[in-house]
């Protein structure tokens, strides 16, 4: 019988990507219903390095792919590493992050193993009802108590869809980075390793790596920040200073709406930086929408925010449905103020 | 060189409003449009037709009425259109899309380059191209935001990751998917929408593919994914919205709110 919750951990540059810890992290949840062992599966080159920090993280194995083929990310001997681990551990679940490079392997695993793949989802549970059990038996699952539901947007966001892979293991799914929440990590914890050998030969190199490039410049990454400061059209492209004054005040970042990054006389924003279905999910404690109007692509990015405030001159914007506060009123002027009222209470609390 | 590009046809999701009443989406009258991302791969195409000669062939899986999609790529320029449809293709997952896919290219002949969009604005998932690429067994390259030299036998293509790029060699024939970077598409020109209504939109039912598919693997009954059920987002109770006062007043609720959470 199929078993285990295989984790495929990203990596880039030799380093681990959060991405794979909260899949972890949101393992071991399934891990509490399913009972299965949470397997991480790291691909790489020289990697042991980063194999503690996946049993700190809440992995009780590590299935470790170690090779030069891996040294970069490729799809074909990528592809051929997991289908490898597929097939020897046969496993129940199998989730990937849904990141350029999950988007990319996952697809391509799941036809060769010829199993169903749920792409980008935001949820994901084991089944536990009657009506699912039943549902999942009238698509043919002959274990319906091991089904793993898998929740995600579609139709650009404006529709939530709950998936089932019925008759095919392992069940796969690609999981939106940012949305599932690590475990603390806890440095005691530790776990089995399992080296897996798998021959390559030169042919599986079917693409040509002519430069590996990182960008040079530190890039933010939003789906850090705990408190995000974020510009819609209504802030515009003369808007980053005074994004980035308040932002700075709360110890924060800029984000933006697709409407600037897709703004050719827009440069500050970049697509790094937009947060919406095809941009980043964010689930900041605070997220300040600044001349937002909410359309239901960007709120599918940033629904999850503990806290809401939102600045919009009108006062139909959809934005307002989705804020724990909102105020009418024009965000230029108002957004200054803030920043302004904020300094003198931090400047305040300095000097006290 | 002979290209194949894969677009799909799709409702303009941008644009979706909910009834206020039912909470559901209003789908009637929604605009059907080209898959941006498919429209950027049809312009990457021509633009290679253009430097190196060759034929510029579009398929598409869909109703009926997707040959209005095919038409309008014709009207941009490509030379032959595909619709592969069929009430046996219906309900599928990408799997099972992918798998038909494969199987009219197959049909339809030699090619050496298909390009299709990295997603689709409706299915959103990203994944019908890569596992296309997998049922052709041809290597792949996606997200790709430049194409920097095309020759007969391979081409070199920019690959873009959340930190960085890969330049890549591949070699013919291949898979790419376009991302929205790669190219700004042309419009129809008035001669080409003439033209296009006078070329013939070849159609692949499920009898001309049938001998190539794998039957229990098609359509909604066949697709490894099925649906459990979907409905419209449930959105964040709405907190308070305030009006007509004075800026200060306003930023003096934002603080006391900051505060009351902890924010600061």
């Amino acid at each position: 019988m199929s078993n285990g919750i295989f984790i495929v951990v990203e990596q880039r540059n030799g380093k681990v990507q959060n991405v794979g810890l909260e899949l972890i992290g949101e393992a071991t949840r399934l891990k509490a219903d399913l009972g299965d062992d949470v397997y991480a599966v790291l691909l790489g080159y020289n990697m042991a390095g980063e194999v503690e920090k996946l049993y700190h993280y809440g992995a009780d194995k590590v299935v470790l792919v170690d090779s030069e083929y891996l040294k970069n990310y490729a799809t074909e001997p990528y592809t051929k590493a997991v289908t490898e681990v597929v097939k020897k551990f046969d496993p129940e679940i199998m989730l990937f992050g849904a990141s350029s490079i999950g988007r990319d392997l996952a697809p391509r695993v799941a036809s060769r193993v010829k199993t169903g793949l749920v792409a980008d989802t935001t949820g994901l549970r084991m089944a536990k009802t009657e009506e699912e059990f039943t549902q999942e038996a009238n698509h043919g699952c002959t274990t319906p108590q091991r089904a793993l539901l898998m929740t995600r947007p579609a139709f650009g966001g404006n529709l939530l869809a709950t998936l089932m892979c019925p008759r095919t293991k392992p069940q796969m799914a690609t999981v939106r980075p940012g949305v599932m929440k690590k475990l603390d990590k806890d440095n005691s914890r530790t776990g089995e390793l399992i080296k897996l050998d798998v021959e390559f030969a030169p042919e599986d190199m079917n693409i040509e790596i002519l430069e590996a490039v990182k960008a040079e410049k530190k890039m933010v990454d939003i789906t850090e920040a705990k408190i995000l400061v974020s510009g819609g059209r209504g802030v515009g492209k003369d808007g980053y200073p005074m994004l980035k004054a308040c932002a700075d005040e709360l110890g924060g970042e800029v984000s933006s709406s697709r409407a600037n990054v897709d703004d050719p006389a827009c440069e500050w924003a970049k697509p790094e930086m937009q947060v919406g279905q095809t941009g980043k999910t964010v689930r900041p404690d605070l997220y300040l929408a600044c001349g937002i109007s909410g359309a239901i692509q960007h709120v599918a990015g940033m629904e999850n925010s503990d806290l809401v405030i939102s600045i919009n001159k009108n006062d139909t914007a959809a934005i307002f449905s989705v804020s724990d506060l909102g105020v009418v009123g024009d965000v230029k002027k108002i957004l200054p103020k803030l920043t302004a009222a904020l300094k003198k209470y931090n400047d305040a609390k300095a000097n006290a | 060189m002979k290209i194949v590009v894969c677009i799909k046809q799709v409702p303009d999701t941008v644009d979706v409003k909910i009834d206020p009443k039912t909470g559901n989406l209003i789908r009637e009258g929604l605009p059907v449009i080209i898959n941006p991302d498919d429209k950027v791969g049809i312009e990457a195409a021509l633009q290679i037709k253009e430097q190196m000669g060759g034929t510029v062939t579009v398929i598409s899986m869909g109703p009926p009425q997707a040959d209005v999609a095919l038409r309008e790529t014709l009207a941009m320029g490509c030379d032959e259109a595909i619709l592969v449809s069929g009430r046996e293709f219906g309900g599928s997952d990408t799997y099972a899309t992918s798998a038909i896919l494969a199987a009219a290219i197959r049909k339809f002949g030699s090619y050496d380059l298909i390009i299709t969009g990295r997603q689709a604005i409706d299915g959103d998932t990203a994944q019908v191209g890569p596992q296309l690429g997998e049922k052709l067994h041809i290597p792949q390259v996606s997200y790709v935001e430049e194409i920097k030299e095309v020759a007969e036998d391979h081409l070199i293509v920019r690959r873009q990751f959340e930190d960085g790029y890969h330049i890549v060699k591949i070699k013919t024939p291949c898979l790419l998917t376009a991302i929205g970077e790669l190219a700004k598409p042309r419009y129809m020109t008035v001669d080409g929408v003439v033209d296009a209504y006078d070329k013939e939109v070849k159609i692949y039912g499920f009898d001309d593919l049938k001998d190539d598919l794998e039957l229990d693997m098609i359509g909604t009954k066949g697709s490894p994914t099925n649906v459990y059920q979907s409905f419209p987002k449930q959105l964040k109770a709405p907190g308070k919205v305030l009006k007509n006062m004075s800026d200060d007043e306003y930023v003096a609720a934002i603080m006391a709110k900051l505060e009351e959470k902890h924010i600061i």
